[in-house]
């Protein structure tokens, strides 16, 4: 059995390692094949960004080079998939190659949109590329106080990135002695501060606690860059001095061009993880549309779910296993503390008061995600 | 004729059924019908309260074996 992995991300290479080694006497045999397109030769650590963004890590940290982190029986190429020929079972690349598959997985994952909203990609700034959370770092430094404003579109990679920015920046200020000159200002698009219920419930004391004021409903419209004002889709207005943003997501543009998702999400069975209307084409990470945390984790649950299951096909046929849409999220409360939220389809979750241990655990974390990359973990 | 979407986030505990909608919206052309499913009661309130701030249309809401239909039509 050919399995073609696109995308060489959280999810993909989960998968590629999960599968090699429920594979190995397959792989060693020729019975089963993998081969993984990815667009670069790098795998990133996302969740180091926000670190970035307030200079708790610095780039060379959040790489590894991506083979490094395959199993040796991976086939792996840096060539983008650029044509999807569903109907023949076959992708051609940028490269020009084409190759066939008889499962294919396609784990592209997603982008920020800064460029939708008029204004706010010249006036604002973020961190969810290398070079944006540099960039941040850079115009935190030279901040001197004043009304710092945290908004965000939908929807967005890692719900727990708004809140932790806000715990982060909050102690970063303190940190440089400069808190009582600035006031930070937290929006989120719903009516309270977390999508998490359970979450909200407790932020939001904390938030008072720390003197962030918030506002919720607070979808950004436009931002006027001369008048540092932030405008809503609400009808309300907030000014800035330095305006933080989390932008609107879309799936890859791959996705979108090849028909196979509005706006590159594609549409995926919660539970099977294939894409509607085809049996071999499954869909895991950030670029499902299924209604659930766009997470590494995430990723990381469907990846093992899917893994069990193509195994499983090339052994005896048929799958074993469907996805229960567990998420598990760290949530940093600051420099020093942290707490988690575990939840699936059906069980909300249900936050505990953060600890200095399960800070600790989030910092190691941040390493041993190498292994957990590379199936280990 | 308006096309119209379904919507599922049953069991949508984050980001929820309103920030699906919000996404959903995006997506949508002005005149068409977004029918959300939504296993979460709040729905049934916050979705129409946004809709109202934004200026779309709430058209209905119904519950049906624990789960709430809201259906809304994008009006700008
Ligand atoms: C600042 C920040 C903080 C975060 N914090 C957390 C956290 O604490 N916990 C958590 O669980 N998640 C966190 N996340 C989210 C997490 O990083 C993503 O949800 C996760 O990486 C999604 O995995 P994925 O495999 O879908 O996509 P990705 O990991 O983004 O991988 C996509 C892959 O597809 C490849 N690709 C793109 N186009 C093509 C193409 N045309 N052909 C072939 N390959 C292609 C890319 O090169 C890449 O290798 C965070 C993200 C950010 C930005």
């Amino acid at each position: 059995m050919k399995i073609l992995i696109v995308g060489g991300g959280m999810g993909g290479t989960i998968l590629a390692n999960n599968l090699a080694r429920r594979l190995s006497t397959e792989l060693r045999s020729g019975k089963a094949r993998i081969t993984m397109l990815s667009a670069s030769d790098k795998h990133m650590y996302q969740p180091g960004l926000l670190y970035l963004a307030v200079g708790r890590m610095t780039p060379d940290e959040l790489y590894r080079d991506q083979r490094s982190l395959l199993e040796p029986g991976i086939d792996f190429h840096v060539d983008p998939a650029e044509e999807f020929r569903l109907d023949k079972n076959e992708v051609r690349t940028k490269g020009g190659k084409v190759y066939g598959y008889d499962v294919m997985v396609v784990a592209t994952g997603s982008r920020a949109m800064p460029e939708e909203i008029p204004g706010l990609a010249e006036n604002s700034e973020m961190f969810y590329t290398e070079e944006s959370a540099v960039k941040m770092f850079r115009s935190l430094q030279k901040f001197q106080g004043g009304k710092v404003v945290i908004a965000m579109g939908v929807p967005h990679k890692c719900p727990m990135a708004p809140l932790e920015i806000a715990f982060m920046l909050h102690d970063y200020f303190r940190n440089r002695g400069i808190l009582d000159k600035t006031k930070i200002h937290y929006t989120y698009p719903i009516g309270r501060v977390h999508s998490l219920e359970n979450v909200a419930k407790w932020a939001a004391p904390e938030f008072d606690r720390l003197g962030i004021s918030y506002e919720t409903l607070f979808n950004m419209k436009e931002v006027d860059g001369a008048k540092k004002i932030v405008r809503s889709e609400e009808g309300t207005e907030t000014d800035y001095d330095l305006l933080i943003t989390i932008p609107a997501h879309r799936g890859m543009e791959v996705i979108e061009k090849n028909g196979m998702g509005n706006r590159g999400w594609i549409p995926t069975h919660r539970h099977k993880l294939n894409m509607e209307g085809r049996e071999n084409v499954f869909v895991i990470g950030d670029t499902t549309n299924i209604p659930i945390s766009k997470a590494g984790s995430t990723a990381h649950f469907e990846a093992e779910a899917l893994g069990e299951n193509i195994a499983a096909m090339v052994k005896m046929g048929m799958p074993v296993r469907e996805y229960d849409g567990k998420v598990f999220c760290f949530i940093e409360t600051g420099n020093d503390r942290a707490t988690y939220a575990s939840f699936d389809y059906l069980n909300p979750p249900d936050p505990k008061v953060p600890t200095r241990a399960i800070h600790w655990f989030k910092l190691a974390y941040n390493k041993l995600y190498w292994a957990s990359a590379r199936g280990l973990l | 004729m308006a096309n119209r979407k379904i919507v599922d986030a049953r069991g949508s505990f984050c980001p929820g059924p309103l920030m699906e909608l919000i996404a959903a919206m995006k997506a949508a052309q002005i005149g068409d019908e977004l029918e959300i499913l939504s296993t979460d009661k709040g729905s049934a309130n916050d979705i129409p309260e946004w809709i109202r701030k934004v200026k779309h249309e709430h058209l209905e809401t119904t519950e049906e074996n624990g789960v709430w239909h809201v259906l809304v039509k994008k009006a700008k």
